[in-house]
């Protein structure tokens, strides 16, 4: 349903425009991003710094083009928080609670997700398809002073190389892959035995139809049209039998409901019509 | 500099120090803020112009506050409370008089339950356990004596420049440094300004017999008269006077003070005596356009100055308190930015129709009480003997007093931070 994970949402980001007016004009002196303007001369483009940079601003505006994702952004990623902190026996509420723990995050698009996590302690690698979209989330992990290890490259390369992962998160991701038992398959073989996988999709049925290609695409043009194609969607039954045939066990799943009237979201497990947000636990 | 240490700044490859959020003042908003977000681990640095040394000096800051409940759950939250309990004054009973008349309201905290509609605490006592919190939490530095040079936001974040050169690198900037607000004025928001034409005359007294927590608010037509207990056989006075014969009593020798004091008490607590200085503050009240701006949030008094009649400056200020800080932590505490526009308005929509009300509410009251038109007088007179008539008003007062109406911030419920 958003586009930063979304392969073809590539072709459909906006070109840059004025983020916020500033009293005292802009600066753009902070040390974070000088620093990487600055670090490696040879190989970095300035001016192409600077047209990711606009882009790594567009997106994360939270006034902006993607207003919707921001506002259930905190949500999700309370989510995963208290999902992880209760497996791995943290006080979700502490300081720095993921701290030690590797995740991969799948499909990171511009960072919304990789950074916060990273900031919350966690050792982050965000890998995503589109080198577009890992060029943006370096651009502004840089200016914020976060470490992620942003890769351009896919679920299967990672296994192939061997990694190993306490947690792999892959959100609005499902809807848009060519092979799921494949990808589902990919994403348990990176997690450690005990560890986490979490993933975010849309439900086949009408209601979703109605609300995320109807409403979403056509009424209030969040994303551009053709962005999800229903026959993709995946019921939460479906995705929690990929899973168990990879060993597996879903432990939560919730909805994801979104609130016409006042634009926010709310997380709630009576319903799942539509968007859903689910965890499983590799028990072998 | 009270403490510094590592948990609440690093120091970049420029020396700038770094932190989430600068808070530019250390009143008792601003070091009540730093408390709320040190206790939840959110690093936050203080810039104070005076050191603890000079505003524990005697006679910096006269004055006293009666907390209502929920500004003292807000400083229980903020590890603050326990400093402050053993001085601080409950208050039982509040007696509010029209004076000339023989009506009145007596409301009585056992009508709503156990808990005392407030505390009176001298304003030095809450600085210095404010100040002792700060030093116990590793997340909060405590810049003082420092001044603020400069303040530059931009998209991905704050700096501040203090005037002995040292740089502060943030995500949110709050201004908590008072009704003349540099920080404020820096953001070009307004804040209009209508003066009472009144002036408080403040001290604080020692007397012969025990006041029992009564507090006594006395209405004449030059303004209101207020005796708030102490801890001890000691009240406070606030005495609120057209600001023309004010300039005449402030100039009284110490003993005819006295004697015009004890002429308005009257006689339930005995002879009284000056127990600390004297101190004027002319009154008038103020509200800011907005309470935020890019990467700035302002607090306490630099977007409200009300008319302290009803006891509701600082109160006002501990409510900006617990919901800044519950927004700026909920946002923490899922590694997230916690300078942006979303946050920020989620603090402004939540804090102004409190203010606004409560500015209105203040604002009536000193009209409808410092005046002696015949009409007025009777309405008044009506409104008071019907309110003392009618338990269920007379009970929704007092929760409001108390602050314990409306959408709560988890501070004021009384549940952790």
């Amino acid at each position: 349903m958003y586009p930063y994970s979304s392969p073809r949402s590539d072709a459909s980001l906006p070109k840059a425009r004025p983020l916020h007016r500033f009293l005292q004009g802009p600066t753009t002196t902070m040390t974070a991003s000088s620093d990487v303007s600055t670090a490696a001369p040879s190989t970095v483009d300035d001016a192409e710094v600077a047209r990711f940079s606009a882009i790594a601003a567009e997106w994360w505006d939270p006034a902006g083009k993607f207003r919707p994702l921001h506002r259930f952004n905190p949500l999700r990623i309370a989510y995963i928080r208290d999902a992880l902190a209760r497996r791995f026996n943290r006080d979700p509420l502490a300081p720095q609670p993921l701290a030690g723990l590797r995740l991969v995050d799948i499909g990171c698009g511009g960072g919304l997700l990789a950074e916060p996590l990273a900031r919350l302690g966690a050792d982050v690698v965000g890998v995503d398809a589109a080198e577009r979209n890992i060029k943006v989330a370096s651009v502004h992990a840089a200016e914020t002073g976060v470490t992620v290890d942003y890769r351009n490259t896919t679920a299967e390369a990672l296994v192939v190389a061997g990694e190993q992962f306490d947690a792999v998160i892959s959100l609005e991701v499902l809807e848009h892959v060519a092979d799921v038992p494949l990808f589902i398959t990919c994403c348990t073989d990176l997690v450690k035995p005990d560890g986490l996988l979490f993933f975010a999709t849309m439900n086949r049925t009408a209601k979703a139809y109605v609300t995320a290609i109807l409403g979403a695409e056509y009424l209030l043009r969040w994303l551009p049209r053709g962005t999800h194609d229903w026959k993709k969607f995946l019921k939460p039954s479906e995705v929690a039998e990929e899973l168990r045939r990879n060993g597996a066990i879903v432990r939560d799943l919730t909805g994801v409901v979104y609130n016409p009237l006042d634009g926010s979201f709310r997380i709630d497990p009576r319903d799942v019509q539509v968007n859903y947000l689910l965890f499983a636990e590799k028990v072998a | 500099m009270a403490n510094s240490n590592s948990d609440s700044e690093h120091r970049t490859t420029t020396g700038d120090l770094t932190t989430e959020v600068v808070v530019v003042g250390g009143g008792l908003a601003g070091l009540s803020l730093a408390c709320a977000l040190g206790t939840a681990g959110v690093p936050t640095l203080c810039v104070d112009r005076e050191s603890p040394e000079q505003q524990a000096a005697d006679g910096f800051d006269l004055r006293t506050t009666a907390l209502a409940h929920c500004a003292k759950q807000v400083l229980a939250g903020a590890g603050v409370w326990t400093y402050l309990a053993k001085d601080a004054q409950p208050i039982n009973d509040i007696r509010v008089v029209d004076q000339g008349s023989l009506l009145h309201v007596h409301y009585d905290h056992r009508t709503i339950g156990d808990e005392p509609f407030g505390y009176v605490l001298d304003n030095a006592v809450i600085r210095a356990g404010l100040f002792q919190r700060v030093a116990e939490l590793a997340a909060v530095t405590h810049l003082a004596p420092a001044a603020v040079h400069s303040i530059e936001r931009d998209p991905a974040g704050v700096r501040v420049t203090l005037a002995d050169g040292r740089r502060l690198q943030a995500k949110l900037v709050v201004g908590a440094d008072g009704r003349g607000s540099l920080v404020r004025q820096s953001a070009g928001i307004g804040m209009p300004r209508r003066s009472y034409n009144q002036t408080a005359l403040i001290c604080n007294i020692g007397h012969e017999f025990p006041h029992h927590g009564l507090a006594v608010e006395s209405f004449t037509p030059n303004g209101p008269f207020a005796v708030l207990p102490l801890t001890g056989n000691r009240s406070s006075i606030v005495w609120s006077e057209r600001s023309d014969r004010a300039k005449l009593y402030a100039k009284l020798p110490d003993d005819l003070f006295v004697a015009e004091i004890q002429r308005r008490v009257g006689e339930f607590l005995g002879k009284i005596h000056l127990a600390s200085g004297r101190a004027a503050y002319p009154l008038s009240i103020m509200l800011a356009d907005r309470m935020i701006d890019h990467r700035m949030a302002l607090i306490g008094e630099t977007i409200h100055a009300i008319h302290p009649i009803a006891g509701q400056g600082l109160n006002l200020s501990l409510r900006d308190v617990a919901a800044l800080a519950e927004v700026v932590v909920d946002q923490y505490r899922v590694g997230l930015d916690v300078g942006t526009v979303d946050v920020l308005e989620r603090y402004q929509r939540w804090r102004r129709f409190d203010t606004l009300t409560l500015a209105g509410v203040c604002d009536s009251l000193v009209h409808l009480f410092s005046n002696d038109l015949p009409p007025l007088r009777i309405a008044r007179q009506l409104g008071l003997g019907a309110v003392n008539q009618m338990p269920t008003l007379k009970s929704f007062f007092m929760r409001h007093a108390m602050g314990t109406t409306g959408q709560l911030p988890r501070l004021i419920a009384g549940t952790p931070l």
